[in-house]
């Protein structure tokens, strides 16, 4: 019976720490990550700005990321409380347009601006980023110009990578890779492997061991440096540009089959390409914005690296030959 | 047969009642993601990736364990021999620390003495040496393990070592034995009876090692089943290859625990006073200086690591981060999961004892019995096996026809927490009871006391201290879990170790070092409520 007792006080503890009091008025359910809907990510002022054009509530629900994400919803499937989801990147469109749970927006946004011109009928962009090698310039005086440099390089010049098989950045540098090298991808990873101090298993992780100094290069975004540059005032972190251009992230949103009131759906998604959401968008998530801003970006964003060239595989692509070529990435990183 | 058959009745109800509790909880979340049709299922299961990752996932596990256990052996004979070594209580108390930081945050700390840029390098760069020593690969991953696992061996052993009846001290001081005769004799057979249930443990937690195996494996020669799993359910969200896995992995990790088990443990259990331990033995000089250098290098290999996560702690702003309204929100989520947790492990832990003592009593066990006896056990072990995120998915697919998932998340973190800790805790109390039980039992049986009078007059003052130890313990253990919860995300369920890598992953490292710290102090805090007045703990 106790232990009756005990799972009951647990549940409890759950019921209290919920909190349900809303007004009553329309409510639109926006699944994103959480990094999006933190005190200091877009989430607050994105609601706030909203909520004053349209006479409703804007509730987040926030996961770990972009592929947790897409998870949930799977998970949920058709009676998903969500009506938007926002933070799906344009590596995971074709798999979530293969779920059906999505639906075609029909609307012309003429706003959006991406590198590469991406647009899609279902999925709209709202910010984008170019992956990139971020250095320590206190610990490197010459960055690699080229992925070449990069894998060809003194290979006492460490880098920390992501896991593909377990996080986004991961699958971009492999998709990078894959770009530049096409079926000579493996024979590079295999050079390039010495240069590799570790495979992390997400961001975080990758980042902390580069801002704690343990290595010199990490891979990460061009727009890094920027938060270094506006929130830390120091210009130590820069991202090395490289030659052969850069793979793009595109992260994109979009509304679900059942959403509850998909006019409203329509008006987020018109919103968020309109300056009241893109002004946020470069000093929150800390990422490029896919349409105007009402005033020109931080000065921070004018030293950043232009990508000359962009990557973009098509996510149908994407998503046919990502084992294959997670395997051969684990067959040439695996060897001695 | 010192129980009345009320007593035994209720003891195997009380088992029972935990064991399908937890075979429901498992087996449902198992059942749950097998029905789930997948689309295109990858049938290869099997293939040469799956039986390296295995391979490497046991070696390492073994030489981990291996590793940990051996180190932690002489730092508890030393601690048990002596009791009045400086700052003891404070050594014992920091072994408590490492189960409770969440796994990247230690990992970092160990890269701050071990790593390229860390203490140990810059001391041998200054001797002279210019090429650094790395530790990512298997010699990191190895390290990693000792640093978790080395304390939690140190302090299981301790106890073991601290349960000998002060007699054996005092008989074998005026016997005039010598040290390896102590160690022969009343030491050995002490810590044989704990090490293989120890080694398993740690064991289970080296084969199921995540972050620290690829943060520190240095690439993906290294990786572990948990990783594979954690993939299939992720990023190829393919639950029934998850649950396949995952049933290989506690499938082969069963099968070498079992082995493990079939060592012979014999039973010894003197009858005692239960007078307060003295001991006699190891006055000489080398015995001095021995058990100094081991205490004192167990110690620093400990301590410098968490003296790293300290130090990039205290460069944050501590105050203003305590006094957030995101902290304080995520100390009061983290501590009421945490105490559920708690109360949870060590209720169920008593009633798998209870239904384990129950059979022990009996006069012939039957088969069924003994069989029972033996699931008892071996549940409130291999559980540890089953991953979490497995469980996680499983209970969400359940759970979310019934309403918002949000509502019982809470709730599920707590039940997947006591799991995780149901193992450890079982090692704290099980022992302690038994013990306990063997010095009054009969006495208690022929006084007539039983029920409740029994539990307030003789057991609660004995066993008030390792309740309160594994108590601590299952909360330091949920404290320091990221959980579940990570993938699935609810606004209103965010812990502590959540909010550290929330930090991370926007930059934020300072803030994140310095909530670190703070779980740590947390966890230091629990520990001496868990460990207050453990010199007279054999005053019964």
């Amino acid at each position: 019976m106790r232990n009756t007792i005990v799972s009951m006080f647990a549940v409890a503890a759950a019921l209290s720490l919920s909190t349900v009091a809303h007004a009553q008025q329309k409510t639109l359910t926006v699944y994103t990550y959480e990094s999006f809907i933190s005190e200091w990510g877009p989430g607050p002022k994105v609601k706030e700005a909203f909520e004053k054009t349209c006479a409703c509530n804007v509730k987040f629900v926030g996961v770990a990321d972009g592929v947790a994400l897409l998870t949930r919803l799977k998970l949920e499937g058709q009676d998903t409380d969500a009506d938007l989801a926002l933070g799906l990147d344009t590596n995971l469109v074709s798999e979530a347009k293969a779920t059906g749970l999505f639906e075609a927006h029909g609307l012309h946004l003429a706003a959006v601006k991406v590198p590469g011109s991406y647009s899609d009928d279902t999925f709209v962009p709202y910010d984008y980023g170019h992956f990139a090698v971020v250095y320590d310039t206190t610990a490197m005086k010459s960055p690699p110009k080229s992925l070449k440099e990069l894998v060809e390089g003194d290979p006492s010049q460490k880098i920390a990578i992501e896991d593909p098989r377990t996080s986004t950045p991961g699958l971009g540098l492999l998709l990078w890779v894959r770009s530049v090298y096409g079926d000579k991808a493996p024979e590079a990873w295999a050079k390039l492997k010495n240069r590799i101090l570790t495979v992390a298993p997400g961001w975080s992780e990758a980042y902390g061991l580069f801002t704690k100094g343990e290595v010199p290069m990490v891979f990460s975004y061009t727009t890094s440096p920027a938060y270094h540059m506006v929130e830390e005032k120091t210009e130590r972190y820069q991202a090395a540009s490289f030659s052969e251009g850069h793979y793009i992230q595109i992260e994109v949103a979009g509304i679900l089959k059942g959403a509850s009131d998909k006019e409203l759906a329509k008006e987020f998604l018109k919103f968020m390409v309109s300056p009241a959401f893109q002004d946020v968008i470069p000093t929150t998530n800390w990422m490029m914005p896919a349409a105007e801003t009402s005033s020109p970006l931080p000065e921070a964003f004018d030293k950043l690296v232009q990508p000359q060239k962009t990557f973009l595989m098509g996510s149908d692509e994407v998503a046919k030959n990502r084992q294959t070529w997670i395997d051969e990435w684990l067959n040439a990183m695996s060897m001695n | 047969m010192l129980l009345t058959r009320a007593e035994r009745r209720r003891g195997i109800a009380w088992g029972l009642t935990s064991l399908a509790c937890i075979a429901f909880f498992v087996g449902i979340a198992v059942i749950a993601l097998l029905s789930w049709d997948v689309a295109d299922a990858q049938s290869r299961l099997f293939t040469a990736y799956t039986w390296r990752i295995l391979r490497f996932t046991l070696w390492q596990a073994m030489l981990s364990t291996l590793l940990s256990v051996g180190f932690a052996l002489p730092v508890a004979l030393a601690l048990a021999r002596r009791p009045d070594f400086p700052g003891r209580i404070w050594i014992i108390r920091l072994m408590a620390l490492p189960m409770g930081i969440p796994v990247l945050i230690g990992a970092l700390g160990l890269i701050g003495i071990w790593g390229r840029q860390g203490l140990i390098n810059g001391l041998l760069l200054r001797l002279g040496l210019d090429q650094p020593v790395s530790i990512y690969g298997f010699s990191g991953i190895l390290l990693a393990h000792v640093f978790f696992n080395l304390p939690l061996a140190t302090r299981l052993l301790l106890a073991a070592l601290e349960r000998q009846p002060a007699e054996y001290w005092l008989l074998s001081a005026s016997l005039g034995m010598k040290p390896l005769s102590v160690f022969r004799f009343v030491e050995w057979p002490a810590v044989r009876n704990v090490i293989p249930g120890i080694s398993a443990l740690v064991f289970m937690l080296c084969a199921t090692s995540f972050t620290l195996v690829l943060v520190l494996g240095g690439g993906p020669a290294a990786t572990t089943l948990e990783v594979a799993i954690y993939q299939s359910l992720r990023f190829d969200f393919d639950p029934p290859r998850a649950v396949a896995l995952a049933l290989l992995q506690i499938g082969i990790t069963g099968i070498i625990l079992v082995a493990m088990a079939l060592l012979p443990a014999p039973d010894d259990h003197g009858a005692a006073s239960g007078r307060a331990s003295r001991r006699f033995d190891g006055r000489t000089l080398s015995a001095g200086l021995w058990d100094s250098c081991a205490v004192l290098a167990a110690t620093a290999f400990l301590i410098m690591p968490l003296a790293s996560i300290l130090a990039a702690g205290l460069k944050a702003d501590l105050w203003s981060l305590t006094t957030s309204a995101a902290f304080l929100a995520a100390a009061r989520t983290s501590l009421s999961i945490a105490l559920s947790a708690g109360l949870l492990t060590v209720l169920t832990s008593l009633a798998v004892i209870a239904g384990r003592e129950a059979v022990a009593d009996m006069k012939k066990p039957g088969i069924t019995a003994r069989s029972f006896a033996a699931m008892l056990a071996g549940m409130s072990s291999l559980v540890l096996l089953v991953p979490p995120i497995v469980l996680g998915t499983g209970w969400f697919l359940v759970l979310r026809p019934l309403g918002d998932v949000d509502r019982f998340a809470a709730a599920l973190v707590a039940i997947i927490n006591m799991l995780m800790a149901l193992p450890f805790v079982m090692r704290v109390l099980e022992p302690a009871l038994d013990t306990h039980r063997r010095r009054t039992a009969r006495l208690s049986a022929s006084l007539g006391v039983s029920g409740l009078s029994r539990l307030r007059h003789i057991d609660l003052p004995v066993l008030t201290k390792p309740l309160l130890t594994a108590l601590s313990f299952a909360m330091a253990l949920s404290l320091g879990d990221l959980g579940v919860v990570a993938l699935f995300g609810s606004n209103d369920l965010i812990t502590l170790p959540w909010l550290v890598y929330n930090r991370l992953s926007s930059y934020r490292t300072n803030d994140a070092d310095g909530l670190a710290l703070i779980l740590c102090l947390i966890c230091l805090l629990l520990t001496i409520l868990g460990t207050t007045g453990r010199k007279g703990a054999n005053n019964g």
